[in-house]
């Protein structure tokens, strides 16, 4: 994950107390002007991307105002936009994604960063970095094959008759639906979740843990009321970053959602949401109003997505900093 | 040894053990999609997937030569584009710049990092595809760059960052100018990991599907030059895995799998670059 990673502040410009003509003849200025070039690109793409967004969401924006978001008829044909099904299997799938993959991530990251060997560990989190480069749509073959049917002739049946008095497991199994492509996300998220957590694990000072011990208390307990407290904050940044990710995810959802938009209490109900609304629909989009209704909901998903990467930024930055910080002292 | 001693050891070995099988788990998930692959996308590769263009909807056989190209073809733009802005900014992200414009590139590479596939796919679209009113090859590549182009940023930074501030007052020391320090001395010590950085923004833009459903579109033929739409793999993996015909679900497969295998090598190609001794002499 090397997006996440801190910056190294030992190096940095040397600008030197040369004149800026001698500077010129060198050729620095230029080089200077040429790189930041390129860096201002960044920024004029992030700009535009932000303003295109806006300006191509005007019609919906204007049209149905805060309702675009509780309302939730989907009528193309009668030009009726309602957002509110997609937000709700969005936001159903990631809770669900949620649900399941961070006890198992921490699980994983405090093995890798209390228990396991370096060796082990950094073997394992090879690993880890490479189920996290399997690319969505892997996900998503594998979720129509393999998942789909598996919920449909095993697990949905066996909630059902275990569960099946509470509102969420009721109903007919079909195998695609909330519950299934809040399954394929938890696989996905997994690695991002193992990957950060161990890193704020890992940068826990060595003398919390040699002082719990020292007081008398296990293995776990030293992990469980010293390491974990203390790393809680880096902890809930991994969790925002995945869920990012899981509002984000396009194809593995598409593909077991069962893409029909419903709001229902029941997780085996098919269901959408706004990625996959986006990703069926844009091409056949005719009409102005009904495209720019595809837009204005990536804008959405586009200011989800910035809100939570932000906070989860703030979150592992702060965790890290205090690290080293009781690290030097 | 009190019984309350005796619970929490038990306690502290029950929880110890399941904190393992959390991280079995999660790699046998990485072994079970190798493993799944491997035994489906095999039996279903041929040579014909290599160089057959797709069968008519219908007929079995067929391949997907035109989607191989495709993506390479993708792959080479997004590298165009991605690569120079990524590395030419972090040069100057990591040597030139100070306080506020580096926070501002940095905020802004972070944030375009961040942004769902499928949001750079509608970018995309009104940015390239809306102008020259046709889904093409130049647009899907322009999607891809996009995407690459944080990643290569960021992650050249930290590398260019990593490399000891001796060896640029060295080199300036016997007088050589700042550009010139750069260029033979700094970004060579960084390569190794520059490289990585590289690899891993590719390997990652490679199997990326939701940015080019709007983009570069789909083809079942072969696509001429760089204006029209192409079919590329993530794509028709996507369409052939939800398509209800039996031979196209083989064929998914297949290219799941040599998707799945060119992703992992590049990884492993650059972690293996990236861990050959460590890239900067420790001062």
């Amino acid at each position: 994950m090397a997006t996440t990673t801190t910056t190294v502040p030992s190096a940095g410009p040397i600008a030197g107390s040369r004149s800026f003509l001698s500077r010129l003849r060198d050729g620095d200025e230029i080089a200077r002007l040429v790189t930041f070039i390129f860096a201002g690109t960044v920024v004029i793409i992030t700009v535009l991307l932000v303003y295109e967004f806006w300006r191509e969401s005007y019609l919906p924006r204007h049209k149905f105002g805060f309702a675009f978001f509780v309302t939730s008829v989907w009528d193309p044909i009668f030009d009726k936009f309602g957002a509110l099904p997609f937000i709700y299997g969005t936001v159903v799938t990631a809770g669900i994604a949620l649900l399941l993959a961070v006890p198992l991530g921490i699980g994983a990251a405090i093995f890798l960063a209390e228990l396991a060997p370096a060796r082990v560990s950094d073997t394992l989190q090879f690993f880890i970095d490479l189920l996290a480069a399997v690319p969505s749509v892997i996900y998503g073959l594998l979720g129509v094959f393999i998942v789909i049917p598996v919920m449909r002739q095993y697990i949905q049946p066996a909630l059902k008759s275990s569960l099946g008095f509470l509102p969420f497991f009721q109903g007919p199994a079909y195998g695609v639906g909330f519950l299934t492509a809040g399954i394929v996300l938890a696989i996905m998220v997994i690695p991002y979740i193992i990957s950060v957590s161990r890193e704020v694990l890992i940068s826990v000072p060595r003398d919390q843990r040699e002082a719990a011990l020292a007081l008398g208390s296990t293995r776990w307990e030293s992990t469980w009321k010293v390491v974990l407290p203390f790393a809680r904050t880096g902890i809930m940044g991994s969790i925002f970053l995945a869920l990012a990710r899981a509002l984000g995810e396009t194809m593995a959802v598409t593909m077991v959602i069962g893409n029909t938009p419903t709001i229902s209490a029941s997780l085996f109900s098919p269901g959408y949401s706004i990625a996959a609304v986006i990703a069926n629909e844009f091409t056949e989009a005719t009409g102005d109003l009904y495209l720019q209704s595809l837009i204005e909901l990536g804008l959405v998903l586009f200011l989800l997505t910035f809100l939570l990467n932000g906070m989860a930024r703030l979150l592992i930055v702060v965790t890290s900093q205090r690290g080293s910080e009781m690290g030097q002292a | 040894m009190s019984s309350r001693l005796r619970w929490r050891k038990l306690v502290s070995h029950f929880m110890l053990t399941m904190t393992g099988l959390c991280a079995l788990v999660a790699v046998s998930v990485l072994f079970f999609i190798l493993g799944y692959l491997v035994y489906h996308g095999g039996t279903s590769i041929s040579w014909n997937f290599f160089t057959k263009l797709p069968a008519p909807v219908g007929e079995t056989g067929g391949g997907m030569a035109n989607a191989i190209v495709g993506s390479a073809k993708l792959l080479l733009l997004a590298c165009l584009l991605g690569v120079p802005i990524g590395f030419f900014g972090a040069i100057y992200l990591a040597e030139f710049s100070g306080g506020t414009v580096a926070f501002v590139v940095r905020y802004a590479a972070d944030l375009l990092n961040g942004v769902p596939s499928i949001v750079i796919g509608i970018f995309a679209y009104s940015l390239v595809v809306l102008p020259f009113k046709h889904f093409s090859t130049a647009a899907g590549g322009f999607a891809l760059g996009l995407m690459m182009i944080p990643i290569t940023l960021r992650s050249t930074e930290e590398f260019l960052r990593a490399v000891p501030r001796a060896l640029r007052e060295g080199a300036m020391a016997l007088g050589a100018s700042q550009w010139k320090t750069i260029a033979t001395v700094v970004v060579p010590a960084a390569y190794r990991g520059i490289l990585t950085a590289i690899l891993l923004a590719f390997a990652r833009v490679a199997g990326e599907t939701a940015p080019l459903l709007f983009t570069a579109l789909g083809n079942r033929f072969w696509s001429p030059g760089w204006a029209q739409p192409t079919a590329s793999l993530p794509v028709m993996i996507f369409t052939y895995a939800i398509a209800p015909y039996d031979d196209w679900h083989r064929q998914a497969w297949a290219a799941g799998l040599v998707l799945l295998a060119l992703i992992l090598i590049v990884n492993i190609i650059a972690r293996m670059i990236l861990s050959r001794g460590t890239t900067v002499p420790r001062t």
